[in-house]
């Protein structure tokens, strides 16, 4: 008799845990129909990468996912790297194992973080630019448009962009990886102290083909998950309820980057797993 | 009543659609002829772009079918719905161009995509359309660069670049200046004679649409009120129709000056609102017509033409106590009360004096006269007289004063250019 406010009774107190777990459930079923919803948008996507007259829209996506976000990709990678030589060197030093930094750097960056964060970048770039792009066109009948020119606006606006980061994003995470590495030789090896030859042997010698097959997997997969989720966010953004025009894009938006930046975690966890 | 004996191309049968608890369209029956321009009128939010987007498959019924050519549209396979968005286009009401492409790529956009022709045709189809909605100039510039009116002859290029065989326009000439108004729906009327498609307007030019409409259909409420030939629409003096009419309509075209046609019926109701006391009254009919091929003067140079003259005609008859009013495209159709038949002969052939020396002065401020087309051309000016009496209604004294008709002015020009 512990819990609830004094006054309120079994059946009352009964009454909002019955409403409370109602209310996560239908959350959860709203979550599993918009994820259901995500995969046949995916599937109807897939089918349209697969022709001529998407090409020269492929490459100009490719150019905005991957291109563009070169540098702040680089930039992120280099300072991730610097960060991880300088705080692996501190505590590795306490084991007497500073030897096995080029191992600690080079394998966190190519299993985890290079993809993680490669994915959270592009998400917060590239991924937000698609949803807000896609809600303006969705709202101002473009799509609306397309769709009575004959042209079917999934192949036409959501297929270059699913191709683009599907191919851009294991690119990135390859700079990412080998600017992180550069990253912890410059804290690890040029501020600390630590040994230059040993810091690239263990580099060389730890990380193997699994290790960025792995790697690349992942990529993929945040690659999908981003484009979707972003494009899938703007391309409806006009069902929203919330609100209408303008706003519906700003919120569709949102959505898209947070719920992105969240599945990426979640996906990863579920990738790590079956790759371990 | 025309049309009727045909089969209709498209039909509404009971169509009703909801949106939320606003039941926008309520069982609507409604039929489109092939050929045939319809012109959808009905106050604002009264579902005509709704209507208009049932027919493209933008939205689906709640309940009741569309047919085309007698198979619901529900029903296509998907083979035959992508061969009907072939034969389809539409004109969006806040034109729906792409910002981030060039015009000449908007207009392209549908060839590009959707046919298989080289990149040479596509350039030379879309730069004909471009040419002659008169954006030559201007199809490097983005959407943002263009003016309201720009705009929306670019969204009218890329919905004809396809020639498709139906051709849905919503509200094609808010925004236009009064004489481009007259030169799209002029547009509109000639590619339809050239490309025989078939076209649903929905415009509030009232009277200026119903010039180019086969057919009129009023939504109201989301039920259809009328439906039938704006001649039908004009006898049938439903209140609802009343209303209607003379919340949109002026008494003035504002293209030529002229009255408009509900201003013209009122006028020529009061001549004979007495029957004992109706005056002898004539009519005269001039028709203008142009002797040069279509492409070589602009519809805006046209429109202007037409505009010069019908301010002449005004200005002409209306001492006289007479009225006039354009019946169609290059007509106009002059009505003259207290005047016997030989005294509007007279007046008709002094009009067409007055017209050759004041016309052409007049016409020296339309730019590309004053330029020169680079071809001489003609246009001629047909009248015709005929008495009028009290049964006579408008159409039968067109056909009587048509029946008489003969060239009674022509203005010449040398192509070399006005004034020059």
């Amino acid at each position: 008799m512990g819990i609830g406010r004094p006054g309120i009774g079994l059946g009352e107190r009964r009454s909002l845990v019955l409403r409370f777990f109602a209310a996560v459930g239908r959350r959860v079923l709203v979550m599993l129909g918009d994820f259901g919803a995500i995969f046949i948008f995916f599937v109807i996507s897939l089918g349209g990468i697969f022709s001529r007259k998407q090409l020269t829209e492929m490459a100009w996506q490719l150019y905005y996912v991957s291109a563009t976000s070169t540098g702040i990709v680089i930039l992120v990678g280099l300072f991730t790297g610097m960060v991880l030589g300088l705080q692996l060197f501190y505590t590795l030093v306490q084991f007497g194992s500073a030897n096995v930094l080029g191992t600690a750097v080079a394998l966190s960056l190519v299993r985890e973080l290079g993809p993680v964060l490669t994915a959270v970048m592009v998400a917060a770039r590239a991924g937000s630019g698609m949803a807000a792009e896609i809600g303006i066109l969705r709202i101002s009948e473009q799509i609306d448009a397309l769709d009575t020119m004959g042209i079917d606006p999934v192949r036409y606006l959501v297929s270059p962009r699913l191709a683009a980061s599907v191919i851009g994003m294991p690119i990135l995470t390859a700079f990412f990886d080998l600017v992180g590495i550069i990253g912890g030789y410059l804290t690890g090896v040029l501020l600390l102290g630590a040994d230059a030859g040993a810091y690239f042997y263990r580099v060389q010698s730890s990380v193997t083909f699994e290790d960025v097959r792995g790697g690349f997997i992942k990529a993929i997969v945040f690659g999908v998950t981003v484009s979707m989720i972003c494009c899938f966010e703007g391309y409806f953004c006009h069902m929203r309820t919330e609100s209408s025009g303008a706003k519906n894009v700003g919120l569709a938006t949102r959505a898209a980057v947070v719920l992105s930046c969240t599945m990426i975690l979640v996906s990863d966890y579920v990738v790590t797993s079956f790759l371990t | 009543m025309k049309g009727m004996a045909k089969n209709p191309l498209i039909e509404f049968r009971n169509v009703t659609k909801r949106f939320g608890e606003k039941t926008v369209l309520d069982r609507v029956n409604l039929k489109i002829y092939e050929n045939e321009i319809t012109t959808i009128i009905g106050k604002s939010g009264t579902g005509k772009t709704v209507l208009l987007k049932h027919i493209i498959g933008l939205l689906q019924p709640d309940e009741g079918v569309i047919l085309f050519v007698g198979k619901p549209l529900a029903e296509m396979t998907r083979g035959g719905w992508r061969e009907y968005k072939r034969h389809i286009s539409y004109l969006f009401q806040h034109n729906a161009l792409f910002d981030s492409m060039t015009l000449f790529e908007n207009v392209a956009l549908p060839l590009v995509q959707t046919t298989s022709l080289s990149k040479e045709e596509i350039e030379a189809k879309v730069m004909s359309r471009i040419e002659q909605t008169e954006l030559t100039d201007d199809k490097d510039k983005y959407p943002a660069e263009l003016s309201g009116g720009m705009q929306k002859r670019a969204a009218l290029a890329r919905a004809l670049v396809t020639d498709p065989g139906i051709v849905l326009f919503d509200e094609p000439t808010t925004g236009q200046d009064p004489i481009r108004k007259n030169v799209i729906l002029s547009m509109i009327a000639q590619y339809r004679r050239r490309f025989g498609f078939t076209a649903v307007l929905i415009s509030h030019d009232i009277p200026d649409v119903f010039f180019i409409s086969d057919r009129v259909v009023l939504l109201w409420e989301g039920t259809v009120g009328f439906e039938g030939t704006y001649e039908e629409l004009t006898r049938l003096r439903h209140p609802m129709l009343v209303e209607f009419l003379n919340s949109l309509e002026g008494l003035q075209d504002e293209m030529t000056g002229l009255l408009s046609k509900e201003g013209f019926r009122s006028c020529y109701a009061s001549v004979f609102s007495d029957e004992a006391l109706a005056p002898e009254t004539s009519a005269i009919l001039f028709t203008v017509e142009f002797d040069l091929p279509e492409e070589t003067l602009r519809p805006e140079a046209r429109a202007e033409v037409m505009k010069t003259i019908g301010e002449h005609t005004a200005h002409h008859f209306r001492p006289l106590g007479g009225f006039s009013a354009r019946r169609v495209l290059g007509e106009i159709l002059t009505i003259l009360p207290h005047t016997k038949i030989r005294e509007a002969e007279q007046l008709m052939d002094n009009y067409a004096g007055e017209l050759k020396e004041q016309a052409v002065i007049a016409l020296e401020n339309v730019e590309e006269l004053k330029r020169g087309t680079g071809h001489p051309f003609e246009v001629r000016i047909k009248g015709g007289a005929s008495e009028v009496s009290f049964k006579d209604d408008i159409d039968q004294i067109a056909g009587k004063t048509g029946a008489s008709q003969r060239v009674v002015a022509t203005l010449t020009f040398d192509g070399r250019g006005i004034g020059q």
